[in-house]
């Protein structure tokens, strides 16, 4: 009748876009419904750990030890230590003189903030029959007096691999291989989707089920963003070879823990060095080589 | 003095121990410092110039007794070729070190010195020497750093360290390491407790339970 549309169906369709709009608008918001008192704002918008600037990793340094202070009451110094040059780590784990004491695992429980409860830690000691070598037929859970007639002892703890399966698997490149050969995650990346846990041949990364409990006065204070700073719930977690005590040429926790020196530590890269000698002249030999994950951690016999 | 161990170790490496040299020529220089290097120290145990009395002062501190405190007053005529002569000192000593006797190390008249093999008298705080004339390849490792516990840096260009002595880990009178309990039993959520060890406790094993 008329060329002007009819002003009513003019409102209505102005409604309902606003509407349509307003739905869209809150479906795209949605994931801040899932807001939790547990993830701030700033942590929200945190960058991945490689695209910090230095001012904006000092004050991502400085949170964190605010939060540990809120959460567990404890006063820590969190450091961000980068690789040496000229260094690249290697370990060395001595079988014909390990005993199974397991004082290497504590030594990690207490230097990395692992969770009380759960006894967590990034070695685990498997208890092996001489003559065998199945790893599926080794136990973890053994308690009785150690060292066992007929039976030797593997401690498995991440190998820090060259060609990690872990790193390639994971989704949003939160884990990678720094230059000193050690393969991290940043903590406040990791979204908990464990493929690395699936992926690492040797069981070597952990899963925070829940917040790790820890009594302030057992927390070690000197910690590392990238090492043995408390985790939060729902991340992976993982062996740095205590990359805040060695990138400072310092052992790492569990070769000092060692009560029978089984343990070797050290520069590649350097001919001189305790580790170069093991390699150059022990029987040395590599868990699961057939995989092809290229360790950094290496298993030696005396004769 | 305690430079002066290390320095006879490495003097005694040098004169015994050559090892071929293996060295990959193309490897990078370690990283570059100032060419300082610090001090690896060897621990002195209190055992090798003390006993412990099995008693402990108001503080609750063992007290220990330093051997000359005894032996400078009663020397005996000659050493007891095995423990179960001993009367008057060091009852109830545990001894299995192989077809060795007392007189194999120890000196009569001179308790706090050892003897080694060509006749040669060592402070006691010397005795990794002694243990060095038959454990050859223990020392050899020793002294390239892959046997025997240490505290402190890998890299000496940053801090000093700290190594054990032979007696520090081993009794030389029973150097075999004891069994002994192992710690933090792992509590895994999905694992029955592990208890003490008791009698027709059995172990879970891994293989005999459904994959995780």
């Amino acid at each position: 009748m008329s060329d002007q549309p009819d002003p009513k169906r003019r409102v209505s369709l102005q409604i309902l876009g606003a509407t349509l709009g307003a739905s869209a608008f809150a479906y795209a918001m949605e994931p801040l419904r899932a807001w939790s008192k547990d993830l701030t704002m700033e942590q929200f918008l945190q960058k991945h750990y490689k695209e910090m600037s230095k001012d904006e990793l000092a004050k991502v340094l400085q949170r964190v030890e605010r939060d540990t202070k809120e959460s567990y009451g404890a006063t820590v110094t969190v450091k961000d230590p980068k690789p040496l040059p000229g260094v690249e780590f290697g370990y060395a784990l001595n079988l014909s003189v390990c005993i199974g004491c397991r004082k290497c695992a504590e030594a990690c429980h207490v230097e990395n903030n692992h969770d009380r409860r759960t006894n967590n830690s990034y070695i685990r000691v498997l208890e092996m029959d001489q003559g065998t070598f199945d790893l599926e037929r080794g136990t973890a859970q053994y308690a009785h007096a150690v060292p066992a007639p007929g039976k030797y002892y593997l401690p498995v703890q991440c190998h820090q691999c060259d060609n990690a399966p872990c790193v390639k698997v994971c989704p949003v490149q939160a884990t990678w291989k720094e230059s000193d050969g050690i393969v991290v995650v940043d903590y406040d990346w990791c979204i908990g989707c464990r493929y690395c846990e699936a992926a690492c041949p040797y069981h070597a990364r952990r899963f925070n089920w829940t917040k790790p409990e820890i009594p302030a006065e057992q927390i070690t204070t000197e910690q590392g963003y990238l090492s043995n700073r408390i985790r939060p719930q729902g991340v992976v977690e993982k062996c740095t070879f205590c990359l805040h005590r060695t990138r400072e040429g310092r052992q790492p926790a569990c070769l000092e823990a060692c009560p029978t020196g089984a343990r070797v530590f050290g520069n590649l890269l350097d001919p001189a060095s305790e580790i170069r000698w093991v390699l150059e002249n022990k029987r040395v030999y590599v868990l699961k080589e057939e995989l092809g994950t290229r360790p950094r951690f290496f298993y030696f016999f005396d004769e | 003095m305690k430079r002066l161990l290390p320095t006879l170790l490495a003097a005694a490496l040098l004169a015994g121990c050559g090892q071929p040299e293996q060295r990959h020529e193309a490897a990078p220089a370690p990283p570059a410092s100032s060419g300082r290097r610090y001090p690896v120290e060897i621990h002195i145990p209190p055992k090798l110039t003390s006993i412990d009395t099995g008693k402990v002062d108001a503080l609750g501190r063992p007290i220990r007794a330093e051997c000359v405190s005894c032996h400078t007053a009663r020397r005996p005529e000659r050493l007891p070729a095995s423990t179960a002569e001993l009367r008057a000192f060091h009852q109830g000593m545990s001894f299995q070190h192989g077809e060795l006797a007392c007189g194999s190390c120890h000196v009569v008249g001179a308790q706090d010195t050892l003897r080694k093999a060509d006749g040669t008298l060592l402070p006691m705080r010397d005795a990794m020497q002694l243990c060095a004339q038959c454990h050859g390849p223990q020392f050899r490792d020793y002294t390239h750093g892959s046997h025997g516990g240490m505290q402190g840096h890998w890299d000496l260009s940053r801090g000093p360290r700290l190594r054990n002595h032979c007696v520090d880990c081993h009794d030389p009178h029973t150097p075999q390491f004891q069994p002994s309990n192992p710690v933090l039993p792992p509590a895994d959520r999905l694992l029955p407790p592990a208890g003490p060890s008791r009698p027709g406790f059995t172990v879970p094993r891994l293989s005999q339970e459904p994959h995780r």
